[in-house]
């Protein structure tokens, strides 16, 4: 598309400083991708760093009709930040100024293009936590984190991003700047529109500024890791530890296939021919956690597990996370392309959708190995694979719908944490009844009436299929 | 066509990148520059394309020439991305593409003689020392250098006036210093061309420091350039025919180790095989020869120090970005600074951020280069120490300037480790 010579003079009004309105071709080339699939060149690139510019600049999208893409640091494995129909991607990563903790309304108030991780490390400060802890969150804006509501291994015991938003700055497709939600905690006046924008990947509007609660910082935190002859016992000890009072804050998994890439990558001692791992962490009060360990080593020995390793430092514990840290290097050491699954079914769910998941593997003949947040039914199925072998992704297509379909039948869902995106719009339909999916495009025409946020996500197009290779 | 530039770019290599965005925070042109172009995920996206012809090559030249290929974007890489190896292809491949460099050298003539060096003190003090290097070391033929020395005043004086600190010496230290006693390690030391000929002295402290440490130390007097600097401007040819001149020199001595107090210079040796991927007997010589290739700091901290004096110092720590992400030596120079009595010892707060000297980055790139140092000094600023000490010349000769910058002369100093060492060591 060719952008009408008035929208750049404009903007050229409203963003004073030419460094942020990117128009050479090597800029615009680098901003086509994220972390998923795909390149779509954008026609323009926006650096905002206001919520008056913001306002601006849809304002003049939306009078000229024109896509506009909104991108933090493009961390997404969903195709969030894509420009799939060029327009303008507009930047909030550089809108990184304001980073205000009250410790006395235990609350944040963050810009869109705020490091997570820095929230965190701010709110520490205070003897505080912000909570959601994405896998990305040393890298990705707390804008991109919102709006595709993003979860991490501590969500098991704290919940996802969205149970942490209580207020937002919002501008709507048509340039209005709004405010949802509050300062408070409880807050039950009108529509929860807050909740709504969470996780509305970038399509509703874009976030200009957030309210986050704060929790109190655990005063001690304390890992083990347990690994199991059997696959199945992993799964039984999930059950057993969250049903006998203890609720840790993360409970990670590694299959065999991920252990033994990792051993044959940095060897550290993992006992290779275990069918599982869990890589448990315990937070709270010192002397509960010792009360905890205890009980969790009882159970692990009447689940006959091989072998209960408890981490009496900091650096001790650091050595055990280092098995799961490890795993992606680990993966893509033979083949470069890893596609990570986020397809989420219920607890009890976990055993069988492994199961289905080896039989998949199978049939389909693919690189497929399994880790990730055991605790909350939250797998990562990764494929491993090369993109530039096209027989190879066609088959890794069909196991991404295999890989759908067992999650939805156990009563799953397609997406846990990464959001819908490009990358699993195509099977929305099998997700959601042709009703609830027009209630969500009622919703979205409500709000952006000339579809011109973030189009060409999460609802699926007429005949768009998944498609991998280039 | 077999020709194209572009058919030097690691093309192959560009697939291990997984687009995840880890390597942002850590890249400093990303955090100064504030554009994905001007980061790793970005410039690997646009090599790739180069190297499928999507784009022409020359729309990759600024983005690389503004990398400072310090490489820290490798160390975070969750799927380990040989940016190093990616970076010099497409070094080599736009070298190719003009070799006669005429943009380059307007530039230069331009932005950094007229506009930048000569109206800066400070910077003329960097610039004499690695200009007088330039000439005296043979690496004035490179192209781009030949013409920047041509520019030169015609008396080099000019520039030793502006810089104090540089003393002209040639290559007279002894070759074969013998420890009377029982010798610890025989080890080869690597003289380094910018530390020999800007920090003579410190290359003569860290002999004695060896020494006193109960090495016997050789100076092979065949060494040369490690290379660096050519392999970085995209003069592969050049930089494997150095480095075969080395590895011969240092064999012939046969030594433990080979000792070397340039961080940049350390990573390149440590990276010699990589050059003779395609010529097996000359890769296994380059390996024998990485393998026990390493920085003082190491063999140090395995010696004990005669520590003679107390030093009233608080010290913090830019450690050489190619010692940190390339020889993934990191703790040894904390080790030593923590022995020394006296001594506190305040770490940056992110000390793997490069100070922005890069090689000839702050000659090449002086904007960037000052605003990568503004970022670096802030951040020293907070520790407020009496020294800071860093691990590599270019390294100490842009803090020096930094220090300046801020007007902090009075109060501040940049050492070289082996400086403060040798200090505590009662040695000069």
């Amino acid at each position: 598309m060719t952008l009408p010579k008035a929208v750049l003079q404009n903007l050229k009004k409203v963003i004073r400083d030419p460094k942020r309105l990117l128009t050479r071709e090597e800029d615009l080339l680098s901003y086509g991708y994220d972390a998923s699939f795909g390149f779509y060149r954008p026609d323009l690139v926006v650096q905002v760093l206001s919520s008056e510019e913001t306002a601006a600049v849809m304002k003049l999208a939306n009078r000229y009709k024109l896509p506009v893409t909104p991108r933090g640091q493009a961390s997404s494995l969903s195709g969030g930040p894509l420009p799939v129909k060029g327009g303008i991607v507009l930047d909030v990563s550089q809108w990184n100024q304001k980073l205000v903790i009250d410790p006395e309304d235990l609350v944040a108030i963050v810009s869109p293009g705020v490091i997570t991780a820095a929230i965190d490390d701010a709110a520490a400060a205070y003897g505080l936590m912000y909570a959601p802890d994405p896998g990305s969150s040393h890298f990705s804006t707390i804008g991109g984190n919102l709006a595709e509501n993003s979860g991490g291994p501590r969500c098991l015991k704290y919940g996802v991003t969205k149970d942490y938003v209580i207020g937002l700055e919002v501008v709507t497709p048509q340039g209005e700047v709004i405010h949802t939600g509050g300062r408070t905690v409880k807050n039950v006046s009108g529509y929860d529109l807050t909740k709504l924008i969470v996780g509305s990947e970038g399509t509703l509007g874009i976030i200009t500024e957030a309210v986050l609660r704060l929790v109190p910082r655990p005063p001690a935190t304390r890992t083990l890791m347990v690994s199991f002859n059997h696959f199945v016992d992993s799964g039984r000890m999930v059950t057993k530890i969250l049903t006998s009072g203890i609720l840790p804050s993360k409970i990670e998994m590694m299959d065999q296939a991920s252990i033994r890439a990792v051993e044959a990558y940095r060897p550290l001692g993992l006992p290779i021919d275990s069918e599982a791992i869990l890589l448990i962490q315990l937070d709270g009060h010192p002397a509960a956690i010792d009360e905890e360990m205890l009980k969790i080593e009882e159970i692990a020995k009447q689940l006959d597990a091989r072998e209960v390793k408890d981490a009496a430092t900091e650096e001790e514990a650091k050595e055990l996370w280092k098995a799961r840290k490890l795993v992606s290097p680990a993966i893509v050491r033979h083949k470069p392309t890893k596609i990570s699954e986020d397809a989420t079914v219920p607890r009890s769910k976990i055993p069988e959708f492994c199961r289905r998941l080896q039989q998949i593997k199978e049939k389909y003949k693919i690189d497929l190995v399994v880790f990730g947040h055991a605790g909350d039914g939250n797998l990562h199925p990764n494929i491993i694979c090369d993109k530039r072998n096209k027989q190879e992704m066609g088959r890794v297509e069909q196991a991404i719908q295999a890989i759908f379909s067992a999650a939805l039948e156990l009563g799953g869902t397609l997406s846990g944490e990464h959001g819908i995106g490009t990358m699993k719009s195509a099977f929305m339909a099998q997700e959601f009844s042709q009703e609830t999916l027009d209630m969500m495009e009622r919703i979205k025409h409500a709000w952006d009436p000339n579809h011109i946020l973030n189009p060409g996500k999460i609802f699926p197009e007429p005949g768009v299929k998944l498609v991998l290779s280039e | 066509m077999t020709d194209d530039p572009a058919n030097k770019l690691a093309y192959d290599e560009t697939f291990s990148c997984i687009q995840c965005g880890t390597c942002l925070p850590a890249c400093p042109t990303y955090k100064t520059m504030g554009k994905e172009t001007q980061s790793p995920r970005g410039r690997i996206n646009l090599v790739k394309m180069a190297a499928e012809k999507k784009i022409p090559l020359e729309a990759i030249r600024e983005p690389i020439d503004l990398c400072l290929g310090c490489r820290a974007c490798e160390r975070v890489c969750p799927t380990n991305v040989p940016y190093g190896k990616i970076l010099e292809s497409a070094k080599e491949a736009l070298f190719e593409q003009q070799k006669d460099a005429s943009s380059l050298l307007k530039r230069l003539e331009e932005n950094l003689f007229y506009k930048q060096i000569f109206p800066k003190h400070q910077v003329m003090a960097v610039a004499g020392s690695l200009l007088w290097f330039y000439q005296k070391s043979g690496l004035k033929n490179l192209a781009h250098l030949t013409h920047l020395t041509k520019l030169l005043p015609e008396n080099l004086e000019t520039f030793e006036r502006a810089t104090p600190d540089v003393h002209v010496r040639g290559m007279h230290r002894a070759e074969h210093v013998k420890n009377e006693t029982a010798a610890n390690y025989k080890v080869a030391f690597f003289n380094g061309c910018v530390m020999d000929a800007v920090f003579g002295r410190i290359n003569d402290m860290s002999v004695k420091l060896l020494i006193a440490c109960g090495c016997s130390v050789v100076i092979p007097p065949k060494q040369t350039c490690c290379g660096a600097l050519h392999l970085h401007g995209g003069r592969r040819a050049e930089s494997k025919e150095l480095a075969r001149r080395n590895i011969e020199a240092f064999e012939a001595e046969a030594p433990d180790f080979v000792i070397n107090n340039a961080g940049g210079c350390g990573a390149m040796l440590s990276e010699y095989p990589q050059l003779f991927a395609d010529e097996p007997d000359w890769k296994a010589r380059a390996e024998r020869f990485s393998q026990h290739s390493i920085d003082i700091s190491v063999l140090l901290a395995k010696l004990d120090l005669p520590l003679k004096k107390t030093l009233n110092y608080r010290v913090t720590l830019q450690p050489s970005c190619h010692m940190t992400n390339v020889q993934k030596v990191v703790n040894e120079p904390i080790r030593l600074i923590q022995k020394l009595d006296g001594v506190a010892f305040h770490p940056l707060d992110d000390p793997d951020f490069c100070c922005g000297s890069a090689g000839i980055y702050n000659l090449i790139n002086y904007e960037p280069a000052m605003e990568i140092l503004d970022v670096k000094m802030a951040d020293v600023q907070k520790q407020n120490p009496d020294v800071i000490v860093t691990t590599n010349p270019g390294c100490l000769l842009q803090m020096r300037v930094g220090i300046e910058r801020e007007r902090l002369q009075d109060r501040m100093k940049a050492m070289h480790l082996v400086e403060l060492l040798a200090e505590a060591c009662g040695i000069e």
